[in-house]
This record gives structure tokens, sequence and C-alpha cells, in this order.
């Protein structure tokens, strides 16, 4: 499968009063047509500003984005306007990303009247069908998003998406402000579109999983760094570094009478203001040896294109 | 909520007249209608403007016309509301000041709210140095006393019908610029802001088509509180001298006019003030109710 999306050595940092937060340091990953790619970590660690930088709602502190072998980071205002159309954004929370003045048809159709496709007679035809193509009925077009339940307006969220028919959509954590019932039922539908429209998909999520059944592939950022990459099953089944293996076990098992070896890791995330010099991991890792301390470790192939950056499983 | 009716008819719709759903704009009147405080005000206003338009039909007397045999005359039969200390006909006077008074007041505030409001919203979404710079000239012109900055610019720019109205207008606008600009501020920092972004909308849509909108409720109670304002510096500056000349007929110039005479004759006063209470009364409810029928989220 062609590469999509890749994104190469992304830096974001946010000036604050207290230094800079190091939000997203020298991130690189590719996406596959076709595929999704989970993005997972606790909340801050950079997974969210990752997918607002691929869309470039945040601007990057450097770093390549390449869509189709363009660069969305160094687009000019025209180009990237045109970008807009293939790379959407489906956001986490849908009772803020929903204008609450706006009936939800005019909310659905807005890309089209922004880039003047049809006349207004036909954006409303091609409106119903995008309502109905996630499962929302066409009677509801003038309907505000305060009428409806959360899956309802998560629902509008996607079907504004894909109204200008992306080829690649930014999930941010898109199902995570839902109840477990809905959050299914988004799952399936996302899984569903995927299969009909060919999309291509980075699910950003901190739970591990809904990523696990949606994701060909997933990521585990920790403090702004990927730490671990490898296809789903690989990373369930072996996973390499550290942190994943805590994030894992913390996993709640869904049966009574099985038990899992909780890893316990002490002390909180470090200010990502001032990172921890060497592995960002060493200051909480069960398995810390002297050189995490000092020396940064690289993302590396450990096989089969399963990537991770620790000392430890290359036996240094 | 009559959700299933509503959606029940919106379908029938579809069907009879081959429209397929009802503008938002119908949707307003919808609510507005059911308010009942709302439409007396609405009521009041059109009757006044109808009052204003048909002044020349409806008025006894020529409002300007003197009298010295009937000075300071109480009201009666012949005089409605009395006569003022040249004899002329205060109910005449009274119809023909709505002319004034309501054009100044409206267009003055129009002045005001559209121009602080762009800048207010402007501000608030840019954010930055040009928030600053905006922000710190709003406080100039507030720092300067409104109606002397009125009688500033009066008097620059000379006197003049046209002229009183932008005075006032610029006197009111720092006060929308602020509600705008502090509603901007929280409308910008939600999620469907970016969103309108993501899908390529341009700075000067956001803001037209998703800011301004979210910034109506304090828009709306402003203005109706700001046409009263307007009407009374208008008068101030009419008494001055330098806005309507007399002897037009004006509110807030009879106004002051009656108060040399207010023990011998306070309906002078009490009338043309009368008047402006109404007025100012009816555009607040009606702006009360307008601004609950705008925000869909108070639909019963």
């Amino acid at each position: 499968m062609p590469e999509l999306v890749k994104a190469e050595n992304l830096v974001k940092h946010f000036p604050v009063a207290a230094g800079r937060v190091h939000a997203v340091d020298d991130v690189s990953f590719s996406i596959m047509e076709g595929e999704t790619l989970g993005l997972v970590g606790e909340s801050g660690c950079g997974k969210s500003t990752t997918g607002r930088l691929l869309v470039r709602l945040i601007e990057a502190t450097s770093g390549r984005i390449l869509y189709r072998g363009r660069d969305i980071a160094s687009m000019n205002g025209r180009e990237l306007r045109q970008a807009r159309r293939q790379v959407q954004i489906i956001f986490q929370d849908p009772f803020s990303s929903l204008d609450p003045r706006k009936c939800i048809g005019e909310t659905i159709g807005k890309p089209l009247e922004i880039f003047g496709v049809g006349s207004g007679r036909e954006r409303e035809g091609m409106v119903d069908v995008l309502m109905e193509k996630v499962g929302l009925s066409p009677r509801l077009y003038y309907k505000y998003p305060h009428e409806l339940d959360g899956g309802r307006r998560q629902r509008v969220g996607i079907a504004r998406a894909l109204s200008l028919s992306p080829d690649f959509i930014v999930c941010d954590e898109p199902v995570s402000s839902l109840d477990v019932s809905i959050q299914a039922q988004i799952l399936n539908l996302l899984q569903e579109l995927q299969e009909r429209e060919k999309l291509t998909y980075l699910f950003v999520s901190h739970d591990l999983s809904v990523v696990k059944h949606i994701s060909n592939r997933i990521a585990v950022m920790y403090l702004g760094k990927i730490v671990e990459s490898a296809s789903s099953p690989d990373l369930f089944h072996d996973t390499l570094h550290p942190y994943s293996q805590a994030l894992l076990a913390a996993v709640p098992i869904p049966k009574l009478n099985r038990r899992r070896e909780r890893i316990i890791l002490e002390g909180g995330v470090p200010s990502p203001i001032a990172p921890p010099p060497g592995c960002r991991f060493h200051t909480r890792c069960p398995q810390r040896m002297d050189i995490c301390a000092s020396e940064e470790p690289r993302l590396v192939d450990a096989g089969g294109g399963h990537l991770v950056a620790c000392h430890r499983v290359f036996g240094a | 909520m009559n959700s299933a009716g509503r959606s029940y008819s919106t379908l029938a719709a579809c069907g009879v007249a081959g429209e397929k759903r009802r503008s938002p704009w119908w949707e307003v009147w919808r609510r507005l209608r059911r308010n009942r405080a709302a439409l007396v005000g609405m009521g009041v206003i059109i009757m006044l403007v109808m009052v204003a338009i048909l002044a020349p039909v409806l008025t006894p007397y020529d409002p300007n016309k003197t009298d010295m045999k009937a000075r300071l005359q109480r009201p009666s039969l012949s005089h409605p509301l009395g006569t003022d200390n040249f004899g002329r006909d205060m109910f005449s006077r009274v119809l023909y000041g709505s002319r004034i008074s309501l054009y100044v007041g409206f267009v003055a505030v129009g002045i005001g709210a559209i121009f602080g409001g762009v800048l207010g919203a402007v501000g608030g979404y840019y954010g930055g140095r040009l928030d600053n710079f905006i922000m710190r000239c709003m406080d100039v012109l507030l720092a300067i006393p409104q109606i002397i900055l009125a009688i500033a610019i009066v008097g620059a720019l000379g006197t003049s019908l046209v002229n009183l109205m932008i005075a006032v207008g610029i006197s009111q606008l720092p006060r929308y610029a602020r509600v705008v600009r502090a509603s901007a501020l929280t409308v910008r920092g939600q999620e469907f802001v970016e969103a309108a972004r993501a899908v390529g909308a341009r700075d000067v849509r956001i803001i037209v088509e998703n800011i301004l909108p979210n910034c109506m409720a304090p828009i709306i109670v402003q203005s109706t509180l700001g046409v009263a304002q307007a009407i009374l510096s208008a008068a101030a500056l009419s008494f001055l001298g330098l806005g309507i000349q007399p002897p037009t007929p004006e509110w807030g110039s009879m106004l002051s006019a009656g108060r040399q005479f207010l023990r011998q004759a306070p309906y002078l006063s009490f009338f043309p003030g009368l008047a402006i209470s109404i007025v100012v009364l009816a555009l607040n409810i009606f702006g009360d109710g307008l601004r609950d029928s705008l925000d869909p989220k108070l639909r019963q």
C-alpha cells in the first residue's frame, strides 16, 4: 500500500511564561493509504497536538507533514485551502465543536458552501445524502445541536468532515466523550465509512481498548515522543517498551476470575516544560538502567516493522 | 418540546408544497410570536414608526406655528397636550418630534453597534497586538465623557443632523466594542471555530458567521438601552445648540425647554419625557424577546 501521510521530525513547542512546553518533540510516522493508525498515550502526551498539527489547525514549530508527497506544513493560504478538501478532522467534544446558533443542516453543508460546490438547493440535497450516510434522518436538518444527544451530534461532526469527500481524517478522540453503548455505534460507523469511502484515519485516543478495536497499527506516545509503534496485534501480544507494558496492564479485563499483573508506575509525568534528559520515561521506568538517564534511545526497528525506543530492548 | 409534531408537519410540508423545510428566520418569528410581551413591544415600536411617518396627517396644527394668545395652555380638547410658551400645540410637536428622535436614536445606535461590534469582534478574535490597539483606542474614547466627546465631534464636523448622529454613534461605540469583545473572547476558544477553520473558512467568514451571531445577546441588550441614551444625548447636544436647531420639534430639546416652566406647566416636559420612556420600554421588552428567540437553546 502506498504511503498517504508522513510526518517527519514534527516538533511543536508552545511558549509559556515558564519556558517552552515540549508538546510534540521530534515525532515521525507514516500512514498507509486505507489504514488506521492509532495514536495512544495519557493526557498531555501530545497526541491531540499531533493530530491538530496534521490538519494544520496549529502551526508546527518545525518538521514536515507530507500528504501525497506535498508538505502541508509549508503550504500557503491557497494551497492549504485546497488541501483541506482532502484532509479533515473529527473533534473530541461534539458539544463544543458544533455552532449552537446553526442548525445541523447548515453546519454539515457549510464546507460545501465555502468551496462553492453546487447551488443552494443542490447542497441541501447533498446534505441529505451525507446525513443518511452517517445514520441521521434528514428530517433532523433544522434541528439545533442542543436538541440532539451526544451520539447524534458526533454523527453531525462526522458528516461535516465527510462533506468534502476527504481521503484522510484525523479522529481526535471521537468517542471519548460518549457513553460506552454509543461509542460502539460510532466506532462501527467510522469503520463502515472507512471501507465504503476508502478513508485513511489517524485515530487519537487514550483508550487502548477503543484503539485496539479500530487500528491496524498503533503508536504509543509519552511526553511528546513516540516510544513504540507496531501493528495492532504485535503491540498487544509482544509489547516491548516498559511504558506500553504499563499502559496495557492498566486496561481493565471484563472477566470476573481473571486477574492481571498490574504494573504500578511511580510518580507522575514530568513537566513537559523541562522534560528529563536521556529517555523521557527513565524517571518512572521499573526497568531503568544507567544509560537511560544520559542517552536518549532512538526509535529503532526491533524486527518486522515493530519500532521501539528503549535501551533495554536492544541490550545496550 | 413538540418535536414530534413539528417533524410531522415538516414532512407534510414536503409532500404538499414541494418546499422542503422552514427557514431559520421563520423559526425565529415563530418563537417571537409566542412571547406576548415582545409582541406588544414590537407593536408599540411599529405604531411609533407609523406615527412618525404619518405625522402630517395626524397632527391638528402646524408644530411650528406660534400663537401668542394661546401660550402655556393646559391640556384641553382643542390642545390635547396643551401649548408651550410660544403657544405651539404640544400634541403636534410630540408627534412630529418622533420623526427626529426615532431617526437619531436608531441611526446613532446603528452606527455605534455596527462599527463597535465589528471592532470588538475583530479584536476578540485576533487577540494580541491588534486587540490591544483597538481596545486602548476604545479606552481613550471612554475616558472622555460621552457628551463632551460628542460635542467635540459635532464641533469638528459642523452642525447638522447627520453629524449629530455620527457624533452620538461614535460616543457610544466603545461600549459595543467592549461587550462584543468579551463575548468574542469566549467564542473564539470554542471548538466550532476551529472546526470552521478546518473546513477552509477564512477569518472574515468566521467573524461574520460564527463569532458575531454568538455575540448577539449582549449587542441586542446594549442596543435597546442605547437608543434611549442616544435620544437623550442628541437632546443634550440640541440644547447646547449643536444638534437640531429650534424650532424643529425633537423630544429631547422639548424636554429641556419645558424645564423653565416646570411649576406652571409641568406637561411641557412630561409628555416628551413620556414619549421617550415609551420608546425605551418598548424597545427593551422587544429586545429581550428578540434575544431569546434568536437563541435556539431557549426554544420552548
